[in-house]
């Protein structure tokens, strides 16, 4: 059933009772053309857009709880693309347009809120990264400005730009188009179309193993059964590496819990979305009223989705000290997520060394971001066997012949 | 909020200490003998496994010494604690790859 | 005054004798000492509390406590205000001013309400289907959306309260001061165990002092004070009341919040130093948790309006309180015997005529007599099928349950009554429990989850394991309490205490009724309310099961039940209960969700303690610092550090100060504090061996007595510090290191020493802090340090360039380094960090007759860039190798290295990477922006980039601008133009060598 404001109306005339259901609850088939690992926003949109644009029918998402209830539900639900190298630009670039349309692709309201991402220097050192990334992202054909403190002062009236704190604001780059989306009605969104097109989600179904032969990928093991598949994608972010064990390889990234924590509704008091690397604050508010405020990852690798005390500690009084009026405000819960992290902090959306076994991972701290474009590229990956262009960068090879993806930000200033 | 016995000062709180990722990841002797391949091997790939790991901590604002943990990543259950040079409890693994004299 | 019509003529734990005034939605009211605002509100016959978060829907106060899903106020104003605060946990105080939240204009008359009239429209999950037309037009929605959601307002200015930390650690931590909490502290300290023990409440005992339970043949509260006494008078316990456990982490870490100024007036909380709020950090051997449980209500149609309340809530306002929670008549809605209790306090104390529902038909005749002769009717088999009156129960409906298509069976009765009281048993509090790793498994005759496995050291005890008979609860709390203390290693010292004699009574089991029914089966219960806070009803749980949100945590976040600031505590059970229900699947198998910390909203200040303004992060300063300060020096934060950036005359602008600074530099002498450079003490037979391994370059043969410049490279092979290194002796060298890098360097020392070269004999030790270092630099650094130092002989023939000596400067011991950043003849003073202002002073002093001009960070810079000199982080961000910085001949051909093998990957040994270069813009005025990207020609977006600029100065030395670039090829292509696109314009500019002067580097060495 289309969304619309009839079908609305219509249903609210029957009490809501004949709303259908918005996708599927299948038995798993013998087999698929593809399998993707992973009912997350990456996975779903993946299945949606091999269904929608490489006319691939036979498509099955395995998931081994419950859709979306990994990072895509845990995260800080900003969007962007300010990245500085020219290859991830364009990636995220590319995600951020197909955002745009989101809504009306999927006809499923993901509330796409584009209401500008500042990115805060602290000093001077932050201040030349921030125009380094400015410049490069305004060449790459992406809105991209510098503000003062003054014009920061003007657009987020609540923010400390006082030069007497003890690591002042002294400038910060804007995107407008950035923003936040609700993060749920992405997979959901995607979960719904993908469905319509006949992919079977199936929840509930964990990937115990992933049986290989001489032609290589041939299918997985599952709690619920074995699964035959001509390819399988792997897409499970925090748990690629124990996916990639089963495959018989390993990968070159390290799983750590990332925590995040909002704040009791208040009435609207943010209307943008702040970060800040050097004191690291990233909070934006979200139509409920709750300050979603992203903290710190651990530095032990962890797969337990639950993180250290301190890290919310630290988060807070770099918080207070950008937005002392926070003060009395209430945290009302905090949360960890695993994220996959790469030595070069940029994503792998690469083919592997088993034929027709492919994996998109280590997207670290920032996948939610890139989801509909992940998937996009992902399922071109997957269907022609070889990288889209917008992913060509961020294959595995990368890191034997060195030519990483680096978006670490600089190293810290030194003299 | 982990607690880790540090071998040399006891028991203190997780910040004190700085987390080096994984253990026993013995650098190459010859690295010029070594294809691309192997020295990216040794360089980036990790086994980031759930469950137990073997990793290396500091103990950064104490007695600045590194020594190995074992610890159960997915609930932070510290299963023993052992000094850098002594043997992982895997005994064959430890006579292959272990670190250090 | 008002005179409290709804007050009890006598009992309760209130103070008679201390009447408090205060203010709630401007109108003047008066209630006790001992009060909660709540109970003060009841006292007082205020009903309508505030709005419902969706619909506006008028609510009141529903619980007595932690659970509290609807009296949310907004307490106090301005700056010191407090959005969403439970009014069943604020304690009154004088002066109190509290107001009613999500409503316009008032609570009475609230616009939003029009919600409610279209609720019908507005189910859960509407929002995905909607908005969206015409295609962006969310935003436009997104303002009006916004806000109506929220609940309370921010506070308008920084807070004015402090907040505070504190480490702890004991044998036993108690989490809850109720008869169980209080068991198994007493049990633990009588074993001799450290014991905390934490209690939300203002006072201990916990449902105890809310009902007429009687201990040993007196009244229950006798027994605490014993209790308490007891444990008051043990010296190693710690009794932490108004305390509430936020967050139970890894390895028995646990947060706790004490509330130490909340309950004073205002009055009592400013001027001094009277911390607000303190947050207990404690690390506990083993932990007790006597958390107690959380009545669940029952789920009927309209059970959300002002006057519906838990049952137990309305005992304990009676009991505790002395209120009456109603005016005259109230009905008791039941499926267990807790009700009962309720009913009967209700009737006794509050003297309110009662009638009981009780879902249950199978009751005994005696516990039938036992209603009537407390003047109670009771409607066994019976439910209530609506609630009428529109900001306060009126009636309600009641009818005999059938397993009829309706439910129900009979004729609706109406009765008469403002106060409805529900009870649909009691949920163990197991928040901590679950937190703390621990599983729980559901229990289907009580319909509860209860505590299964743990997995850290702890026990549950009472309530919130499911052992809600006292008795029995009391005797799990003591053995638990003796076997922590034993597990910490105190066996038993002494007795644990005689058990309390509890009297028993008849028990009958609950029936499990998750929703009464509609009444007609087609009619959706989309008034039958879930989640009082979020407006969730039983049709939007089913709406969602249908939608296929199957799994709790779908029908969460689809619904929101769950998600509002009392995180569920009322509704999580229920909801989840419905949700299997309608699936007809097991509630052990729908699974039950996470229990997130913390347990209650936790103030962000007490989280953030003192660490914020000044404290925020530690100030390193220099022992020169305060005569920088004096001098009017501007800083610059690099780090922790406060490092000058320039000195400033009179109105000099930053311009002209740093070009003054750069041209003393080059003309005269300058002198800049260096102290801030990472110094480390290298030792050891095996120190040179180590710095062979450390750098890209040859250090064997270094002799005594002379530097050499490093640069060292992670295993990537990508540049990471760089610094000269001096050799002090055959097993003895001094490494410097960038400011930023001096800490991550030394570990990384360590840790190539200690895990991979343990057989290497070294040893490090900083030295950054124990050294202060002054650089006087220029062709008149010579002649100043001779006058100074006349033992020393300063000719470059006998102290050449990259040389150190040992020596009396001014008289102070010092080591002089001929070490220069700048390109000219300089000269690195060190001497023990006591003596810096000393040596910085005479240096000043003496130097005024060649024009010693002080010069910072910025003037450094410049300086640096004239000679082409990177920075690293600012040439470098981690991508860049020794060769793309034009430093191949650094890189050892002959010995492996940190990072050498990687110099030779396909990608890494490209010809056309990034490499330094100078740049020269056209207009010798021009000062390109850092950062600036730079591409071969101008064209349309988006343009492809060759490289970017890393460094760009006016250079008051050369009379114009100057930039250091990475570009591609860059080293193959000098000579040829670039463009530097800008905003509305594009710059050309020629690529040069780095070197802009002296490129022989001939002025350092003279």
């Amino acid at each position: 059933m289309r969304y619309s404001i009839l079908s609305l109306l219509g249903n609210a005339l029957r009490s809501h009772r004949r709303w259908p259901a918005a996708w599927r609850n299948p038995q798993p088939k013998e087999a698929y053309d593809v399998v993707i690992v992973g009912g997350g926003g990456h996975g779903l949109a993946t299945a949606y857009y091999l269904a929608a644009e490489h006319g691939i029918k036979r498509v099955a998402v395995l998931e081994k709880g419950w859709i979306g209830g990994g990072n895509t539900g845990r995260n800080t639900t900003i969007i962007r693309s300010n990245y500085l190298q020219d290859q991830s630009a364009h990636l995220y670039e590319h995600s951020l347009r197909l955002y745009e349309n989101l809504s009306s692709t999927l006809n499923f309201n993901i509330m796409l809120s584009q209401r500008g991402v500042l990115n805060l220097a602290h000093n001077e050192h932050d201040l030349r990264e921030l125009s380094r990334r400015v410049h490069a992202i305004r060449l790459n054909g992406i809105d991209s400005q510098i503000l003062t403190p003054d014009q920061i002062k003007a657009m987020v009236p609540i923010i400390n730009t006082s030069p007497d704190v003890r690591y002042p604001v002294l400038g910060a780059s804007l995107q407008r188009r950035g923003g936040v989306a609700r993060h749920d009605a992405v997979a959901w969104g995607f979960a719904r179309a993908a469905d319509a097109l006949g992919v079977d989600i199936i929840q509930n179904c964990e990937v115990t193993g992933i049986r290989r032969g001489d032609e290589g990928v041939e299918g997985v093991e599952t709690t619920r059964g074995y699964i035959q598949a001509n390819k399988v994608g792997v897409v499970v972010a925090g748990h690629a590496s124990v996916l990639a064990q089963m495959a018989g390889f390993r990968l070159p990234v390290e799983s750590h819990a990332l925590q995040a924590l909002v704040s009791e509704p208040i009435k609207p008091i943010h209307d943008t979305v702040v970060m800040s690397n050097a004191v690291h604050v990233y909070v934006s508010q979200s139509d409920k009223g709750e300050l979603v405020i992203g903290a710190g990852i651990d530095g032990y690798n962890s797969y337990a989705q639950r993180g250290s005390f301190r890290v919310i500690e630290e988060q807070m009084g770099a918080l207070l000290e950008l937005f002392p009026i926070f003060s009395r405000l209430k945290m009302l819960r905090h949360w960890a997520g695993i994220v996959d992290i790469c030595p070069d902090a940029s994503p792998i959306i690469s083919k592997t060394p088993v034929r027709h076994l492919y994996f998109n991972c280590g997207w670290g701290t920032g996948g939610f971001k890139a989801t509909p474009g992940s998937g996009h590229v992902f399922a071109h990956t997957i269907a022609r066997d070889e990288p889209h262009p917008l992913n060509a960068a961020f294959n595995l090879d990368r890191f034997t012949g060195g030519a990483l993806v680096d978006e670490h930000g600089a190293a810290a200033v030194a003299h | 909020m982990l607690l880790i016995r540090c071998p040399w000062c006891g028991p203190r709180d997780e910040s004190e200490f700085h987390c080096g990722g994984e253990a026993h990841i013995v650098r190459p002797l010859s690295p010029d003998d070594l294809s691309d391949e192997q020295w990216a091997d040794y360089l980036f790939m990790r086994s980031n496994p759930k469950g137990a790991h073997r990793e290396r901590w500091y103990h950064e604002a104490g007695c600045r010494r590194w020594f190995n943990i074992e610890r159960d990543t997915l609930t932070h259950e510290i299963l023993r604690i052992y000094r850098i040079g002594e043997a992982a409890e895997d005994k064959k693994r430890a006579k292959a790859k272990g670190k250090g004299a | 005054m008002s005179e409290q019509r709804f007050r009890l003529a006598q009992g309760g734990r209130i103070d008679r004798e201390r009447p408090l005034r205060f203010t709630f939605n401007g109108a003047e009211l008066t209630g006790y000492a001992g009060d909660t605002l709540a109970s003060a509100l009841l006292a007082n016959g205020v009903r309508l509390i505030g709005r419902s978060f969706k619909y506006h829907r008028p609510r009141g106060i529903f619980a007595e406590g932690v659970e509290e899903p609807n009296a949310l106020v907004q307490l106090g104003q301005g700056a010191s205000g407090e959005p969403n605060a439970r009014a069943t946990q604020v304690e009154l105080y004088e002066g109190l001013v509290a107001q009613s939240q999500n409503c316009w204009p008032s609570v009475d008359f609230d616009i939003g309400a029009i919600n409610n009239r279209l609720s019908f429209l507005l189910p859960a999950g509407f929002y995905y289907k909607t908005f969206m037309w015409p295609k962006k037009w969310w935003m436009k929605y997104e303002r009006f959306i916004r806000r109506a959601a929220g609940l309370g307002r921010a506070p308008t200015g920084p807070d004015p309260d402090i907040y505070d930390k504190r480490f702890a650690h004991c044998d036993v931590l108690v989490i809850g001061g109720g008869a169980a909490g209080l068991m198994a502290a007493q049990a633990a300290a009588k074993a001799g165990a450290r014991v905390i023990i934490a209690d939300d409440r203002p006072e201990p005992g916990g449902r105890l002092t809310g009902t007429r339970t009687i201990i040993d043949e007196a009244p229950a509260t006798e027994w605490v004070d014993r209790t308490v006494a007891d444990l008051d008078d043990a010296p190693e316990v710690l009794r932490l009341q108004r305390t509430t456990a936020l967050g139970y982490y890894d390895h028995n870490f646990l947060t706790l919040l004490e509330r130490l100024g909340d309950h004073l007036p205002s009055s009592a909380r400013s001027g001094d130093r009277q911390i607000r709020q303190r947050l207990w950090k404690v690390r506990a051997k083993q932990v007790v948790l006597a958390t107690g449980a959380h009545e669940r209500p029952l789920v009927f149609r309209n059970n959300d309006k002002p006057g519906v309340m838990l049952a137990g809530a309305a005992q304990a306002y009676s009991n505790r309180y002395a209120v009456r929670p109603g005016s005259g008549a109230a009905v008791v809605f039941t499926n267990n015997d807790s009700g009962w209790e309720s009913a009967i306090d209700l009737a006794d104390i509050a003297g309110m005529r009662v009638t009981l529902v009780d879902v249950r038909s199978e009751l005994s005749n005696p516990r039938r007599t036992l209603l009537r002769r407390h003047g109670i009717e009771l409607l066994a088999g019976h439910a209530i099928t609506d609630v009428h009156g529109n900001k306060s129960v009126k009636k309600v409906s009641v009818a005999a349950l059938d397993d009829a298509a309706s439910g129900y069976s009979g004729r609706h009765r109406k009765i008469s009554c403002d106060l409805v009281c529900s009870s649909g048993g009691w949920n163990p509090a197991v928040h901590l429990f679950s937190q703390s790793g621990g599983k729980l498994s559901f229990d289907d005759q009580r319909g509860i989850f209860i505590p299964f496995e743990s997995k850290q050291p702890q026990f549950c005890v009472g309530a919130c394991s499911g052992t809600l008979e006292l008795g029995a609860a009391i005797l799990e709390a003591r053995e638990a309490g003796k076997a922590a203390a034993a597990a910490c290693g105190f066996k038993k010292r002494a007795s644990a205490g005689a058990l309390p004699e509890i009297e028993q009574s008849e028990q009958t089991p609950i029936r499990l009724l998750w929703s009464t029914p509609s009444g007609s089966g087609g009619r959706a219960r989309s008034k039958h309310f879930v989640d009082l806070q979020n407006d969730v009803t039983v049709a939007d749980v089913e709406l969602a099961a249908r939608e296929g949100y199957r799994s709790v945590e779908h029908l969460k976040r689809y619904t929101t039940t769950g998600m509002g600031t009392d995180q569920g505590k009322t509704s999580n059970v229920n909801a989840l209960a419905l949700l299997s229900q309608t699936l007809d699947s097991d509630i052990a198998l729908t699974g039950t969700t996470t229990f997130r910390p913390p347990f209650v909203p936790a103030t962000f200040g007490a989280l953030a303690g003192r660490e914020v303004g000044a404290l925020s992060d530690p100030i390193r300063t220099t022992p020169m610092h305060e005569w920088h300060v004096e001098k009017g020096a501007v800083f610059e934060d690099v780090g922790q550090w406060k490092r000058p950036r320039y000195y400033p005359l009179a109105d000099e602008s930053m311009k002209d100060a740093v070009d003054r600074e750069c041209l003393a530099v080059r003309e005269a002498v300058g002198i800049l504090d260096a102290t801030t450079l990472g110094k480390i003490d290298i030792q050891g037979r095996d120190a040179a061996e180590f710095l062979e391994r450390i750098y890209t370059n040859n250090w064997k043969k270094l002799g005594i007595g002379r530097g050499r410049y490093g640069l060292m490279c992670t295993e990537d092979g990508m540049v990471f510090d760089d610094g000269v290194t001096l050799r002090l002796g055959e097993r003895h060298f001094l490494m410097h290191t960038t400011t930023s890098n001096a800490a991550r360097v030394l570990a990384w020392l360590e840790e190539w020493r200690q895990t991979e070269w343990p057989d290497l004999e070294v040893y490090f030790t900083s030295l950054t802090e124990q050294l202060a270092t002054a650089s006087i630099s220029g062709p008149l650094a010579r002649p100043l340090l001779a006058d100074l130092a006349p033992d020393i002989d300063l000719d470059p023939k006998a102290f050449p360039f990259m040389h150190w000596r040992e020596g009396k400067v001014a008289e102070i011991p010092a080591r002089i380094a001929r070490i220069s950043f700048t390109g000219e003849s300089s000269f690195e003073i060190s001497t023990p960090a006591g003596f810096g202002r000393s040596l910085w002073e005479a240096l000043i002093q003496q130097g005024r007759k060649y024009g010693l001009t002080p010069y910072g960070t910025e003037a450094m810079h410049v300086l640096r860039a004239e000679r082409g000199f990177i920075i690293v982080g600012q040439e470098t961000d981690g991508t860049v190798t020794p060769i793309d910085i034009g430093m191949a001949s650094m890189v050892s051909k002959t010995k492996d290295f940190i990072g050498k093998r990687s110099l030779s990957r396909t990608d890494t040994a490209r010809e056309d990477r990034k490499q330094l270069v100078g740049l020269l813009t056209q207009s010798p005025t021009e000062v390109l922006p850092e950062g600036a990207q730079i591409v071969d020609r101008e064209g349309p977006l988006p343009m492809p980039m060759i490289g970017h600029v890393s460094s760009s100065y006016y250079s008051a030395n050369l009379k114009r601008s100057i930039a250091l670039a990475l570009v591609r090829a860059g080293r193959s292509r000098h000579g040829e133009s670039v463009v530097v696109p800008l905003e509305g314009r594009n710059v050309s500019a020629l690529i040069t060598a780095p070197e802009f002067l002296d490129p022989e580097g001939s002025r350092a060495r003279s």
